[in-house]
């Protein structure tokens, strides 16, 4: 199985990448490798059986609804690429 | 041709709990941008969340209450998408296993009919960040993340609402359900509740599906109804000239009453869902969800009922008294201190209390009133200590403001009904000397005319005492006093 050329743009464009021509072809080749890998799966008889959804052992983790510390400014903003103090700052994200 | 809507709606809400949904920053409104954030909610690498307990029940509490099948295993999962208000490129939501479907709630519409809305399914997840957009020529957008984080549910009905008044009384039905149980504050303007509708038209009587578009984010009552209205003559103005509905989402602009396209299908969002590998699944044992039903209050549909039953009041009137719990719970006090029927209580309530609140701006919850001293203040009437006119014209609104007991306003105020016959014999004869015309009408008129002139002189002399006179004696005194002047 191998992916179409569409395919390997509609997976650059989900992941907002963009690729160069020689890019598209070397992709295809890659991910349809991967997805050639995780087919072998497919040949296991699954009928019957119960998806799973979690490898941990069934029991609840939760936590009491208490307020604990948030973090100071400094700290929130200290990797944010631009920030004016109060706010993260990025390129306008709306249509116009 | 004739045609019909088949409406469906998603409707978020915020859960009330003191903390976000993944992580121990505070779920609060209006703070400061990005002073409840901590690595969690920032989606920072390495951190991990931990779900929070309570809003599990709240959510489990408002799934009981809109009479929905609680699935004992449910599943959290990722949603992808990009944007910036969305810290961790993922919503972690649930997808293939939610917490509770198969549920409904009754509307009632304005012509008396009673529909029932099914829900397909109720999912939690986590609300996003808040993005503001630079104005003019300020190229940025700002984002908060605080509200990042903030427990939801989504309730998604099923294709069962026919028209936009059932939209939005659906919408209502759910914010009165979720505020009466205390898991939602029901303010819209705030976010608190939000709406998506789907949205197809196809000819009446068809069984079959048009293609459906979705409006985005719709956020008050009228507009949900506005919005859906303009969307609907819209689709069928389409059909008609020939063409065909083209399936994306669409935006709504409140300032022009119009809706407008978002992104279209071949823009439409892969979200790319799969199980979230840092959460367990949610297991809701027998114990837990019983412990979760009996903290359930009575529902404002059980308690209206109860009310007509009990109390004898109007459904009318009962329905406007189970539109918040507060007031409910205040009228039940009430009618159940008062010695007289409770159908009193109520008229007082809905027609001057409520009014009153209104203009001090006080909710039920804030005013002074206490519940007794409603039934102290009928009580006073009944005794014919002070007029019905007092009661709700000088009493009543002194109460909300002071929070004083009726008894002490009346004797301060000097409001104490005049029920000395002598003493309205003098100020009936004075009221008689100004009105002239109504004197003669009583003298020279038919019955019918009588009963107009005497009716008319009650008013003058109510007014000429500020309503004390007590006026079972003056029905019977004025048509005396006049008989007698001959």
């Amino acid at each position: 199985m191998k992916l179409s050329r569409e395919e390997v743009l509609h997976i650059a464009k989900l992941a907002r990448i963009e690729l160069r021509e020689e890019e598209i072809e070397k992709f295809r080749e890659q991910l349809s490798e991967i997805l050639n890998f995780v087919e072998k799966l497919n040949e296991l008889d699954t009928e019957g059986i119960d998806p799973k959804f979690s490898v941990v052992p069934p029991e609840n983790v939760l936590r009491e609804d208490i307020p604990g510390l948030s973090l100071p400014r400094e700290k929130t903003f200290m990797n944010a690429p631009e920030t004016d103090g109060e706010f993260f700052i990025v390129p306008k994200v709306v249509k116009k | 041709m004739e045609f019909e809507a088949v409406i469906g709606l998603e409707v978020h809400a915020q859960l009330l709990t003191k903390t976000k949904i993944f992580c121990s920053c505070k779920n609060e409104f209006g703070a400061p941008p990005n002073t409840n954030v901590c690595p969690v909610c920032l989606g920072m690498p390495g951190s991990l969340p931990v779900l929070n307990k309570r809003a599990v029940e709240y959510a489990v509490k408002a799934a009981l209450a809109l009479n929905c099948k609680i699935n004992r295993y449910s599943v959290f999962a990722r949603k992808h998408y990009f944007y910036p208000d969305l810290p961790k490129a993922y919503q972690i939501t649930q997808y293939e296993l939610p917490f509770a479907e198969h549920g409904w709630v009754e509307i009632e519409k304005s012509d008396g009919t009673k529909k029932r809305i099914r829900i397909r399914r109720i999912h939690m997840e986590e609300d996003a960040g808040k993005t503001i957009h630079g104005e003019g020529f300020d190229e940025n957008s700002y984002v908060d993340l605080n509200r990042a984080g903030t427990p939801l549910i989504e309730i998604v009905s099923e294709p069962d609402i026919s028209t936009p008044e059932e939209a939005r009384l659906y919408m209502q039905k759910l914010r009165d359900i979720l505020v009466w149980i205390g898991v939602n504050d029901g303010n819209l303007e705030e976010g608190s509740l939000r709406c998506d509708a789907n949205v197809s038209i196809r000819p009446k009587g068809s069984k079959e599906f048009g293609t459906r578009t979705e409006i985005k984010n719709v956020n008050s009552f009228r507009f949900i109804q506005k919005a859906l209205e303009y969307e609907i003559q819209r689709q069928i103005e389409v059909v008609k000239s020939g063409g065909e509905v083209v399936q994306e989402t669409r935006l709504f602009d409140s300032a022009k009453g119009i809706t407008k396209t978002m992104r279209t299908k071949e823009e439409a969002e892969d979200y790319r869902y799969f199980p979230e590998p840092d959460l367990p699944p949610l297991i809701i044992d027998d114990e837990w969800l019983e412990s979760i039903r009996e903290s359930l209050p009575e529902l404002p549909d059980q308690v209206k009922e109860r009310f007509v039953e009990e109390f004898k009041i109007t459904p009318y009137d009962a329905s406007i008294l189970v539109r918040e719990r507060a007031l409910a719970d205040f009228f039940e006090k009430a009618a159940k201190a008062y010695s007289g029927e409770a159908k009193r209580v109520a008229n007082i309530i809905i027609s001057d209390y409520l009014g009153i609140l209104n203009e001090e701006k006080f909710s039920v919850e804030e005013s002074p009133v206490k519940p007794e001293q409603m039934a102290q203040l009928l009580e006073l009437v009944d005794k014919d200590v002070i007029s019905i006119r007092v009661a709700k014209e000088e009493v009543l609104p002194e109460m909300v403001k002071t929070g004083k007991s009726p008894k002490e306003i009346v004797e301060a105020k000097g409001l104490v009904q005049i029920s000395d016959e002598s003493a309205l014999k003098e100020i009936i004869k004075k009221v008689l000397a100004n009105n002239e015309k109504a004197v003669k009408q009583y003298k020279e008129g038919n019955e019918k005319q009588k009963q107009k002139a005497v009716k008319f002189l009650i008013g003058q002399v109510m007014k000429e005492t500020r309503g004390k006179a007590n006026p079972k004696l003056l029905n019977q005194l004025i048509p005396q006093v006049l008989d007698e002047e001959g």
